[in-house]
């Protein structure tokens, strides 16, 4: 399960969101009427303006453009229906689609429903050596038909944890340019990873510096533990300002078909908190708050399974980020961690740190060993 | 370069982009009478009471925000089921249906849109009547079906064309889809009489047609929910399965929480769950699991006695306002001294009028008078007042004289 997770195992209402709920709750000027097709103007800015940063080239030469969406998936699947739609030719189903092995199951669906018949994976998790197989991914982009589209995790790849490290980036990038590959970044847990917003956004800037037209599908899900409200942006860099006006207007026509306008609740709390100094600063901590317990929980899991001298080596624990780690556990050892010791997470391997707190460490920490 | 260059510029929708241009124009007796967004004597856009209440309810309880599941929040689509179905039917009861939460009518049409095109392997068209909401064609184009019509609509008498209708109808390949609208058909406000929706059940279950039923008006057309899901549960106790979309946009004023829901009426309940996992696997790649706001809102309204009664007799009292601005405009025609037939304006229904004028009074309306509409000549009842019927009958009077 992907949500957050306090100490207490409950789930977590940012104090900030509840704040800016009661003056949504109590400002009577405020009614339930449709916001336009893209969105809530105020959340589109500000969510864009987070993931690019302040002083963005793009944002000040007007190329960007954004659509609010119904969480991540939602701005995935209206940048899918426009890839296919408009990008490499038109209607191009053909256009192979990579996506990491392995990533959020979820990824695969969102593109065939799209429409896209040739859906491939790229090399990314090294099992023996459990980080990025960096060799396997530069090889496959290689490879890769020209204008072939990469899904990429901005931060915090889900399942596994291990994201590039800057250096790394440069040379996905480098490649990138080169091949003529388009990025479609997944941006789910910015501030969530290191607790630091900018941090977290630094590929999907580094990408943006280097000049490539990209797709961006943001979710504040989790770092706003907006879950249910459906909080999500898709952000279209381009080269020219010319081109957003186009863009955006059959994103339009997407959008209508598949939603006709987005709810506003979640978007109204994000906009809300974003504008606002003071609740934008409240934010952050809350986000770093939630960040630094999974860090923690990453901490001190590793140190317990270290000090059990539990075999292999736990380093991958604390390198990887994020809510979640790929354990490097087998099928075998998770159906026993299941059936035996009632600690659930997938058959991948996959746990949610979150999941963790102080009163359970000791006893995943042995059931791990055992 | 850009990989754009050659993406063209979308013409603006046509419904949404009436308020955007009325939005930009500086006349001070401007109306809009372009999007069906109900607007309160004053103009206003209108929070309904009941809503606030539960809105206050809401926040009292803190709950919490995490993920609902994909087919939405339980309570809601049991109550709007119910709502749809009536309590005492036996398609309820029996459980022999299948209910989801979907974005409003749009997104509970297009969940549904892709269902049929996945599973309904009979036909992939789909029948509108004609003319039918401007979203509806590419809804169903979109996820990949294809459109055809019948007659509906008789421009001559402003009224159904039902003769043309039942033929039509009657010639539909067997195993079609026919998408009929419930209640307060948009864009013209003509619905069927009860007795002629029975005869239009008849020859659509003679024919086999798939029925899908866009419900996004219900309560608001008649002031009765009851009156205005007549065909909906008249179709059902025939022995059809229809599939059904139901919006909360109008009737529970909820527009931008994106509330709605979408049913298909099975065999029995376990073909019903059979039928929602495929539901499920069609809406997670499309945004994973549907906002919370708003179908807790409706949830607690549909569920609460008290909120229930409320909620009644506030759509009621919207229905009312419309029904009475419908006479006043006749009336104040009438005053103007117009020679035309105006009566399709008080028998057409809901928030819609379908005023039977051409493009280029359409056109002239816009220009000399800042009244904004659809070009179809389709106006929204729902943004003419007491303050303002009288300029409008003026200028309809101006450019139909």
């Amino acid at each position: 399960l992907a949500a957050y997770r306090t100490d207490e195992g409950q789930p977590w209402v940012l104090p900030v969101v509840r704040k800016v709920e009661r003056m949504i709750a109590a400002d009577d000027s405020l009614n339930h009427e449709y916001l336009p097709i893209l969105g809530l103007p105020e959340f589109r800015a500000n969510a864009s303006r987070i993931a690019l940063g302040d002083s963005s080239p793009a944002i000040s030469e007007n190329r960007i453009g954004s659509v609010q969406s119904l969480g991540g998936t939602g701005a995935l699947r209206i940048g899918a229906e426009f890839l296919r739609r408009w990008y490499n030719g038109n209607n191009n189903t053909a256009t192979p689609i990579y996506i990491s092995a392995p990533s959020w199951e979820n990824h695969n669906s969102v593109f065939v429903d799209a429409g896209f018949k040739d859906i491939r994976t790229y090399h990314y998790w090294d099992a023996a050596k459990r980080g990025l197989d960096l060799h396997g991914l530069l090889d496959d982009m290689e490879k890769a038909p020209e204008f072939s589209i990469f899904v990429l995790h901005a931060c915090a790849h889900n399942p596994t944890g291990t994201d590039p490290t800057p250096d790394e980036w440069k040379q996905i990038a480098a490649v990138m340019k080169r091949r003529f590959l388009f990025p479609f970044f997944d941006s789910a847990y910015q501030g969530f990873a290191s607790g630091n917003l900018d941090k977290d956004a630094w590929a999907v800037r580094y990408f943006v510096s280097e000049g490539f037209e990209l797709f961006c599908a943001q979710s504040f899900s989790k770092n706003f533990g907006l879950y249910n409200e459906r909080v999500g942006n898709l952000i279209v860099v381009v080269k020219d300002a010319d081109s957003v006006k186009r863009v955006l207007s059959q994103m339009e026509k997407i959008v209508r078909t598949t939603w006709s306008n987005p709810p506003s609740q979640g978007a109204r709390i994000v906009a809300t908190t974003l504008a606002s100094p003071q609740l934008f600063a409240e934010w952050k901590d809350n986000v770093k708050t939630m960040a630094d317990r999974v860090l923690l929980m990453r901490s001190e899991l590793r140190s317990r399974l270290e000090s059990l001298g539990t075999p292999g080596t736990w380093n991958h624990i604390t390198d990887q980020i994020g809510m979640f780690s790929f354990t490097g556990l087998n099928p075998k050892q998770v159906e026993y961690l299941i059936k035996e010791k009632h600690i659930y997470l997938l058959a991948s391997g996959r746990i949610n740190m979150s999941g963790l707190a102080a009163k359970n460490l000791d006893y995943v920490a042995k059931s791990i060993h055992e | 370069s850009s990989w754009w260059s050659h993406v063209e510029m979308g013409p603006p929708d046509p419904i949404l982009g009436v308020t955007e241009a009325f939005k930009r124009d500086t006349n001070s007796k401007k109306m809009n009478l372009g999007v069906g967004a109900y607007r309160d004597d004053n103009g206003k856009p209108y929070v309904l009471n009941c809503v606030r209440k539960a809105e206050a309810q809401i926040a009292a309880k803190k709950m919490d925000k995490e993920y609902l599941t994909i087919g939405g929040l339980a309570d809601f689509t049991r109550a709007s089921a119910e709502l749809a179905l009536g309590e005492n039917s036996e398609a309820f009861k029996s459980g022999r249906y299948v209910t989801v939460q979907g974005i409003s009518g749009t997104g509970s049409l297009r969940i549904g849109a892709n269902f049929l095109q996945r599973f309904f392997k009979s036909s992939h068209d789909v029948y509108l009547p004609k003319p039918s909401w401007g979203n509806h064609t590419p809804i169903f184009r979109d996820a990949g079906l294809q459109l055809q019509a019948y007659r509906y609509y008789d421009p001559k008498t402003c009224s159904l064309d039902f003769s043309g209708a039942m033929d039509d109808i009657s010639k539909i390949p067997e195993k079609s889809i026919i998408l009929l609208h419930a209640c307060a058909h948009n864009p013209t406000g003509v619905d069927p009489r009860q007795e002629q929706w029975k005869e239009i059940a008849a020859v659509v279950k003679k024919r086999n047609l798939l029925v899908y039923f866009d419900m996004a008006y219900q309560g608001f057309a008649s002031g009765d929910i009851n009156r205005d899901a007549w065909a909906v549960r008249h179709f059902i106790e025939q022995g059809i399965n229809i599939v059904l979309a139901q919006s909360y946009a109008k009737n529970m004023g909820l527009y931008g929480e994106r509330v709605g829901a979408f049913t298909v009426i099975c065999s029995d309940a376990e073909e019903a769950k059979r039928v929602e996992s495929q539901l499920k696997i069609l809406i997670r790649p499309m945004y994973s699991n549907p906002p919370l706001n708003g179908a807790r809102i409706a949830s607690l309204i549909l569920n609460s006695p008290e909120l229930r009664k409320e909620w009644l007799v506030e759509v009621k009292s919207m229905a009312d306002r419309i029904i009475g601005m419908r006479t006043q405009l006749v009336s104040n025609l009438k005053k103007e001294g117009s020679s035309h037939n105006w009566q399709h304006i008080t028998d057409q229904i809901g928030m819609f009028c379908f005023t039977g004028l051409k493009p280029e009074q359409v056109e002239r309306l816009t220009k000399e008078f800042s009244i904004y509409m659809t070009k179809d000549g389709r106006i929204s009842m729902a943004g003419v007042t007491s303050g303002n019927v009288g300029y409008l009958a003026h200028a309809i009077h101006q450019v139909t004289k």
